[in-house]
């Protein structure tokens, strides 16, 4: 299963990826119509922005395998896919308690002001790649299978040690 | 998903060059543009403020970030602010290249300025007397440079009015100064669009508008009527003449030189350095059969109007030209000019040379020119082009065959001259419905759009419904690439065009000239209007951009409004982040100068906003339908 992983150190906080996903939960699903839409289309993915570091990060749902927010879900609002683990929510069943919200690690759930009840990441289900891995002009949000995105990472973290060990470190 | 060469553009030229860049590994500006998707939504709706080192500031077009910059402008305040913005840039780039043109003309009348002479006498003639300038025993140097030191003045004037505006019709001139938008310089105005704009000074969406549409004015009435007017009377106003257009013009035996950019003044030399015998026997020896000229973009439109000079393409073909292989020179001046044309050049043996003092790029041979060495100057590029000759590669010359002839050289003396000195005729025309109104296509290509697609479907659909279209810059390419500047593209028009072209052996599509010829529309417009005592306003008439792009077209779209005609453009001003500056263009400016815009990509619908439009307004004069 693919994943939204994230490389903060790619971030520099233009937020296409916070357009890209109101657009994509918008009505028409064009830039130019969904700005002027009524409700308003909301995103569901935020650039967070650490001032102590001056980095941004994009904050998207983990769509976690042992998802709290699903567990403490009263009315089965919140329900995770046995096969894809993805968490979905149905605004119908949601009854806007926040329980969801109290339980999230990542402060993942957001609100939607007009129908009153929590709103939260999909993973674009019409889409190939989500919008906003889609739209994130730097790779800081990649949609990869975990082991690939890890093997990357452990593969240049290793030719760095091996770059080292050649350049005569710890003989 | 990159598309594919059919979905780039429907030029076959463009294709076959596509193809062929495609196979050479080669990237052109659909390559560039597939790399730059997505692109920056905040930029797309331009709610993203640089104007301020507190910033960057973007509104957030959903309503749940930031409604205001640090400064507390809202989305309609950065919006406004950008498009004036957009606007100063645009005039800046037609009034300073009038600003040479004028330098140009008072060094000739110097005698500075030896390669140049007075071409047109009655043309200086009729300005003169606009300016309340004698000419009676005078020298016409004398007259010249009478005339070009009020020009000259014009930039720098401080109170009004820019004497050209008066050619509006009255009635336009009080919808002006009822708004409080007659220009009173031409670079006042520009400056004041950069003073407005910054930090802390106009935060009213509707007073920078309205400002905007002062500088457009100085624009269109202004700096691009004085570059075309003073560049007839020194090289001479068009006339109707024949040639061909697209990228089958260059030549396989020929040296090939190309003009691009958009002046006629170190162009007009090339074109007569290229016909200098010197050169050709030197070109001879170098193994061609001759030298040929062909154009590209505005440089291209002037040379055409006034010589016939063979364009070689549109605004996107500059880099296919160089894709040839045949091109021993692109010979550059100002504006529209792709800084992609350096890395290319390298891939070829085209010499990338660029002429103008303000304009250099990456990769080029820098030859410099200047009014008083202007000849010179010429026959040392012929030179280096000729001398570049023997370097083509033979075997990477690939010259796709599509040419189209076209009739030109349409400018507003011609074609009242055409109609018997008097517009009475069109007039005529226009009352008994043979012709239904006037539509004036003009404008760039943007890869946004396939190539060439909005222009010659929204003129094809016009002339079918029997509107007459007037065109300048990269439409005017496009339509003679299609052959709808032939007289026989009649033809393809409705019953009622087609029979008043017939009769008078015209095209349905008249090539008015380069970007800065917009202006001759304006006059032509100001005649039509001057002759029935209305204001432009009340005219059958409506404008097209369909292909925009340049900053340049932005001030064209306010001026032509400005001037009171509805103007439908193809692509998606960045405004739509502000529902207020997006209701005051497309509505709001309907009641303050009886015109506003309208935005549809899709040219049949393009067509049917402008055609009723044309109703509307026949309605209005009480004219059938």
């Amino acid at each position: 299963m693919k994943e939204i992983l994230v490389r903060p150190e790619r971030c520099l906080g233009c937020r296409s990826c916070e357009i890209a996903c109101a657009v994509e939960h918008s009505e028409t699903k064009g830039l130019f119509s969904a700005a002027s839409e009524k409700p308003t289309p909301r995103k569901r993915v935020y650039v967070e922005f650490a001032p102590e570091y001056a980095i941004s990060v994009p904050m998207v749902c983990r769509h976690c395998e042992d998802a709290p927010c699903v567990s403490v879900c009263p009315t089965g609002a919140l329900r995770q896919d046995g096969v894809t683990r993805i968490v979905s929510h149905d605004p119908e069943a949601c009854i806007g308690c926040w329980t969801c919200a109290s339980v999230c690690s990542y402060g993942m759930i957001g609100r939607n002001r007009e129908e009153r009840v929590a709103i939260k990441c999909d993973r674009c289900p019409d889409m190939e790649v989500p919008a906003c891995a889609a739209a994130c002009p730097t790779g800081a949000l990649v949609y990869k299978e975990v082991e690939e995105f890890s093997g990357s990472k452990r593969a240049e973290s290793a030719l760095k040690m091996a770059r080292g060990v050649a350049a005569g470190g710890s003989r | 998903m990159a598309k594919n060469v059919y979905e780039k553009s429907v030029d076959p030229a463009t294709r076959a060059m596509l193809l062929e860049a495609e196979r050479a590994g080669i990237e052109t500006a659909w390559d560039r543009f597939e790399k730059q998707q997505p692109q920056c939504g905040f930029g797309m709706l331009g709610v993203c403020c640089r104007n301020c080192n507190m910033g960057p500031c973007r509104i957030d077009p959903f309503g749940e970030g930031a409604d205001r910059g640090v400064c507390g402008a809202t989305a309609d305040i950065i919006v406004a602010r950008n498009l004036l913005r957009m606007i100063a840039a645009g005039a800046a780039a037609h009034s300073d290249h009038a600003r040479d043109a004028v330098m140009t003309f008072k060094e000739m009348a110097e005698g500075k300025a030896q390669s140049y002479r007075i071409k047109d006498e009655a043309k200086l003639k009729a300005l003169a007397s606009e300016y309340n300038i004698s000419t009676g025993d005078r020298s016409p140097e004398d007259v010249a440079l009478e005339l070009a030191n009020v020009l000259l003045s014009e930039f720098g004037r401080q109170t009004g009015p820019i004497q050209f505006t008066r050619r509006a019709p009255p009635k336009r001139q009080k919808v002006w100064e009822a708004a409080g938008i007659d220009p009173r310089g031409i670079d006042r105005e520009i400056v004041e669009c950069m003073h407005r704009t910054h930090i802390g000074v106009d935060n009213d969406p509707v007073h920078i508008l309205l400002h905007g549409l002062r500088t457009s004015i100085s624009d269109g009435w202004g700096g691009s009527m004085i570059a075309t007017d003073v560049q007839d009377v020194l090289f001479g106003t068009p006339t109707p003449t024949t040639s061909e257009s697209n990228l089958g013009v260059l030549k396989e035996d020929e040296v090939n030189i190309i003009v691009h950019g958009h002046e006629p003044i170190l162009s007009e030399m090339i074109v007569a350095a290229a016909e200098d015998p010197d050169m050709i026997a030197l070109a001879k020896k170098a193994g061609a059969k001759g030298i040929s000229v062909a154009g590209m973009c505005c440089t291209g439109n002037e040379v055409l109007m006034r010589h016939g000079i063979p364009t070689a393409g549109n605004f996107l073909q500059q880099e296919l030209a160089m894709i040839t292989g045949a091109v021993e020179a692109m010979v550059v001046d100002v504006q529209c000019i792709m800084p992609a044309l350096g890395n290319l050049a390298g891939c070829y043996h085209t010499k990338f040379i660029s002429t103008s003092p303000k304009a250099d790029f990456p990769g080029t041979v820098r030859m410099e020119y200047h009014e008083e060495k202007a000849l010179e100057t010429a026959r040392e590029i012929v030179r280096a082009a000729v001398e570049n000759y023997p370097n083509r590669d033979r075997a990477r010359v690939n010259i796709p065959k599509e040419k189209s002839a076209c009739m030109v050289g349409f400018s507003a003396e011609a074609i009242l001259g055409a109609l018997g000195g008097t517009p009475q005729p069109l007039i005529d025309a226009i009352v008994s419905g043979a012709v239904k109104g006037v539509g004036a296509v003009v404008g760039c290509n943007n890869v946004k759009i396939q190539h060439d697609y909005g222009h010659v479907n929204l003129v094809r659909e016009l002339i079918k419904n029997d509107v007459l279209v007037v065109t300048t810059g990269c439409n005017a390419i496009a339509c003679a690439k299609a052959g709808l500047l032939r007289p026989e593209a009649a033809k393809e028009a409705g019953s009622g065009l087609r029979s008043v072209c017939e009769a008078l052996g015209v095209p349905p599509v008249l090539h008015m000239g380069s970007c800065v010829d917009i202006s001759r529309i304006l006059v032509l417009a100001a005649a039509l209007a001057n002759h029935l005592g209305v204001d432009i306003s009340d005219l059958p008439a409506a404008g097209a951009a369909p292909e925009w792009m340049s900053e340049k077209a932005v001030s064209i779209g306010a001026y032509v409004i400005a001037s009171g005609v509805y103007t439908v453009l193809g692509t998606v001003p960045p405004v739509l982040g502000s529902s207020a500056v997006t209701k005051l263009l497309t509505q709001g400016t309907e009641g303050v100068i009886g015109a506003s815009f309208a935005v549809e990509p899709d040219p049949f619908k393009a067509a049917k906003l402008m055609i009723e439009r044309i109703e509307e307004k026949r309605a209005g004069l009480g004219l059938g339908a």
